[in-house]
C-alpha cells in the first residue's frame, strides 16, 4: 500500500460518527483540536518542520559557523546535489547499502517464511518455545548486539574461528576482510531480524483457512505442492508488506558498521546513512549532509513505491 | 535495522467465523522439523550465552589462544569496572528516565489524536490524517541535521527534553490507537455523554479503561524502541553525564575500550538482559501486538 493510498482508505472510512444526528458546533471543533493539540504541535516542531528545513538545508553550505544563525546560511543551489554525483565516497556509501539491502532482505525473509510455516505445520509442541527464542534478538539493542557479534568474529578470540579452529580450519579476519566485511554484517542483520519476518508470517499463515489445505490435499497435492499453490498465495498481501518495511528499515543500515567495522576495510561496508552521520557530525558539512540525506529519502519512496506497483501487478 | 516505518497493520487475511486456524493436527510432524528448529534456535541463543560468559571472565581468558566458551573462574570484575570506572549506573538512570518519560508521553498523546480521529467530528481531521500519514516511510536520518540545529538553538541539546521530545511523536502510535478507536462502540460512548459526561470525561473514564490492552502493546513497544536507539542520543548527547546505555556502550567499544572484550560484554549485559526479561514476561502482549500491528519495538 502506498501512503496516498493509504490516505484515501482511512478518510474514506472515517465516518464521523460521535455527533451523528447533531449539528456542527464550534464546540466541535474545539474539542477536536483540544485532543490533538498535544501531538500535533509535537509533530510539526520536532517532525514535520525539520522535514522542510532539511530539504531547504541540503541547498545550502551550512556548517559549524552556521549553527548560532541558521538563517544566515549561504544558498548554494544544486551545488550540493551535484558535488555528490562526482563523490567516490558518496557512491561507495550507496553501493554497499544496495549490496546489503539486495542480499540482505531475500535471505532474512525467506529464513524467516520456513519457521515460521514449519512453526505452523511442522510441529505440535514446543511453539512458544521456539516462537519466543527465535523472536529475541529482535527486541535487543543493536548496538549491544554488534558489540557482541564483533567479539564473536575476532579472528584470534572468538567464538567461531574457535569452532572452524576446532575442525582443523583457520578462520579468516571476517570484519578486516574487504570481502567478507559485509557478508559479516549481513549474518548478523539477518540473525536479528528474521524473528520479525517470522511472527509476521506466522500471523499470516494462522489466518489461511485449513479447509484449502484440505481441498489441496484431496486433490492429491503433496506438502510442497501446498506450500507452492495453497500457502505463497494466500500470503502475497504478508510477504509485500514485509519486502517493503524490510528493505525500508535495510536501507537506513547505520548501528552496524558504525560500531563493527567503523565504515571500512577501504570504506566496503560504510552505508549512506553513516556517510551522512560522518559529514554531518564528524566533518560538520551540514548542508552536504542533508543532501545525501535527502537522496535516501528519495530512494525509499521509490522502493516502496516500485514494490508495491511490481508485486502486486505480477500475479 | 532501526525502527521500522510500518503501515497500520498487517494486510493479512482476518481469521472469520467459520474458518478454521490452519494447524499440523492432521499431519504428523516430523522429528526432522524439531531437529532443524533447535539446530536453529542453537544459533539464535548461542551469541547471548557468548555474550553472558564473556561477561564472567577474567582478563587472562581474553588473551589465551585458542579461547575457551566456558569462563577458567567466574569474576564480576568487568562489571565492577563499569561501575567503579566508568558512570554505568549514571548511563542506565538516563537511559530509563527517557524510556519512561516517552512512554507516558506517547500512551497519552498517541490515544488522544486516534480518539479525535477515529470519534470526534472536527475542521481539519483530514489535514492532520494526511500530514501524519505522510511521515510514516521518511527514513529517520531526514530529521536529525534539523532536530540537532534546532536543539542547538533552544539550548536543549544535553539535557532531557532535548532527547525525549522528538521521540513523543511517532506516527505508528497514532495509527495503532486510532485503528483501536473505531472499534469501541458508539453506543457507549452516547450512553456516557447521555449521562452528563464531556468528551474527556468519556476519553478518560470509558474509552482509557478498555483500551488497557493495546496500550500495554504499545507501551512495551515505545519503551524498547527508547531503551534500544541511538543515532538520535548520539548525537544529542555529547557530555558523558546525559549518555544512554547504547551511547556510552558504542562510544567506549569504538574508541579507548575497544579491546576490553570483558568490559564490553558486561555493558551489553546491561542493555540486553532487562529488555531480554521483560520481553519473555510479557511476550504475548508484545509477539500478538508486532502480529497484529506490524508495529516494531
Amino acid at each position: 500500500m502506498t501512503v496516498p493510498a493509504l490516505a484515501r482508505r482511512t478518510s474514506a472510512e472515517a465516518a464521523p460518527a460521535a455527533s451523528a444526528g447533531r449539528r456542527w458546533r464550534w464546540r466541535d471543533d474545539l474539542t477536536g483540536w483540544a485532543f490533538a493539540a498535544p501531538f500535533v504541535i509535537l509533530f510539526l516542531v520536532f517532525l514535520a518542520f525539520p522535514i522542510v528545513v532539511s530539504f531547504i538545508l541540503s541547498f545550502t553550505s551550512f556548517g559549524l559557523r552556521d549553527l548560532q544563525n541558521p538563517v544566515g546560511a549561504t544558498f548554494v543551489g544544486l551545488q550540493n546535489y551535484v558535488d555528490l554525483l562526482s563523490d567516490p565516497k558518496f557512491w561507495a556509501s550507496l553501493l554497499n547499502t544496495v549490496y546489503f539491502v539486495v542480499v540482505g532482505v531475500p535471505i532474512t525473509l525467506a529464513l524467516g517464511l520456513l519457521i515460521a510455516n514449519a512453526l505452523n505445520r511442522g510441529i505440535t509442541r514446543f511453539r512458544t518455545v521456539f516462537r519466543v527464542g527465535y523472536y529475541l534478538p529482535v527486541i535487543t539493542s543493536i548496538v549491544a548486539i554488534a558489540v557482541v557479534w564483533r567479539f564473536l568474529l575476532n579472528p584470534d578470540v572468538g567464538l567461531i574461528n574457535m569452532l572452524l579452529a576446532s575442525l582443523g580450519i583457520k578462520g579468516p579476519a571476517w570484519l578486516a576482510d574487504p570481502a567478507l566485511a559485509m557478508p559479516s554484517i549481513i549474518a548478523m542483520a539477518v540473525w536479528r531480524n528474521l524473528g520479525f519476518a517470522m511472527i509476521v508470517f506466522l500471523a499470516g499463515l494462522q489466518a489461511i483457512p485449513a479447509s484449502l489445505y484440505e481441498a489441496a490435499s484431496i486433490d492429491g497435492a503433496g506438502r510442497g505442492q501446498s506450500f507452492r499453490y495453497v500457502t505463497l498465495p494466500m500470503l502475497r498481501p504478508t510477504i509485500l508488506f514485509m519486502t517493503v518495511i524490510t528493505t525500508i528499515g535495510y536501507l537506513q543500515l547505520f548501528e552496524e558498521p558504525f560500531v563493527m567495522t567503523g565504515g571500512g576495510p577501504l570504506d566496503r561496508t560504510l552505508s549512506v546513512t553513516m556517510y551522512m552521520y560522518q559529514q554531518g557530525f564528524t566533518f560538520f558539512h551540514q548542508g552536504y549532509a542533508s543532501a545525501v540525506a535527502y537522496v535516501l529519502f528519495v530512494i525509499v519512496a521509490i522502493v516502496a513505491f516500485l514494490q508495491f506497483k511490481f508485486l502486486r501487478s505480477d500475479a | 535495522m532501526t525502527a521500522i516505518p510500518a503501515p497500520t497493520r498487517v494486510p493479512a487475511p482476518r481469521k472469520g467465523a467459520g474458518d478454521h486456524v490452519a494447524n499440523s493436527s492432521r499431519r504428523r510432524s516430523s522429528p526432522w522439523v524439531y531437529i532443524a528448529l533447535t539446530g536453529g534456535l542453537v544459533l539464535m541463543i548461542g551469541p547471548f550465552l557468548w555474550m553472558v560468559l564473556g561477561s564472567l571472565k577474567p582478563e587472562a581468558d581474553f588473551l589465551r589462544t585458542p579461547p575457551t566458551f566456558l569462563p577458567s573462574t567466574i569474576t564480576t570484575d568487568n562489571y565492577g569496572r563499569l561501575f567503579d570506572q566508568l558512570d554505568f549506573p549514571r548511563y542506565f538512570f538516563n537511559s530509563a528516565v527517557i524510556a519512561f518519560a516517552v512512554t507516558a508521553g506517547t500512551i497519552l498523546f498517541c490515544p488522544m489524536l486516534g480518539y479525535a480521529l477515529a470519534k470526534l467530528r472536527w475542521h481539519g481531521k483530514g489535514l492532520i490524517m494526511g500530514l501524519v500519514l505522510a511521515t510514516l516511510m521518511v527514513p529517520a536520518g531526514i530529521t536529525l541535521i534539523p532536530n540537532f540545529i534546532l536543539m542547538s538553538n533552544l539550548g536543549l541539546v544535553n539535557t532531557y527534553p532535548g532527547l525525549i521530545l522528538p521521540f513523543l511523536v511517532g506516527p505508528f502510535g497514532v495509527f495503532l490507537m486510532r485503528q483501536f478507536m473505531y472499534g469501541v462502540p458508539n453506543e457507549l460512548l452516547e450512553a456516557a455523554r447521555m449521562d452528563g459526561a464531556n468528551e474527556f470525561r468519556v476519553f478518560w473514564s470509558v474509552v482509557m479503561p478498555i483500551a488497557t490492552p493495546v496500550l500495554a502493546t504499545l507501551a512495551i513497544l515505545t519503551f524498547l524502541g527508547s531503551w534500544n536507539s541511538f543515532l538520535y542520543p548520539f548525537v544529542m548527547a555529547q557530555e558523558p553525564q546525559m549518555y544512554t546505555l547504547p551511547v556510552a556502550l558504542a562510544t567506549f567499544a569504538t574508541g579507548q575500550y575497544q579491546a576490553d572484550h570483558g568490559m564490553l560484554m558486561a555493558g551489553s549485559v546491561l542493555i540486553v538482559v532487562p529488555v531480554l526479561i521483560v520481553f519473555v514476561l510479557f511476550q504475548r502482549w508484545i509477539t500478538e501486538g508486532i502480529a497484529t500491528t506490524g508495529l516494531k519495538g
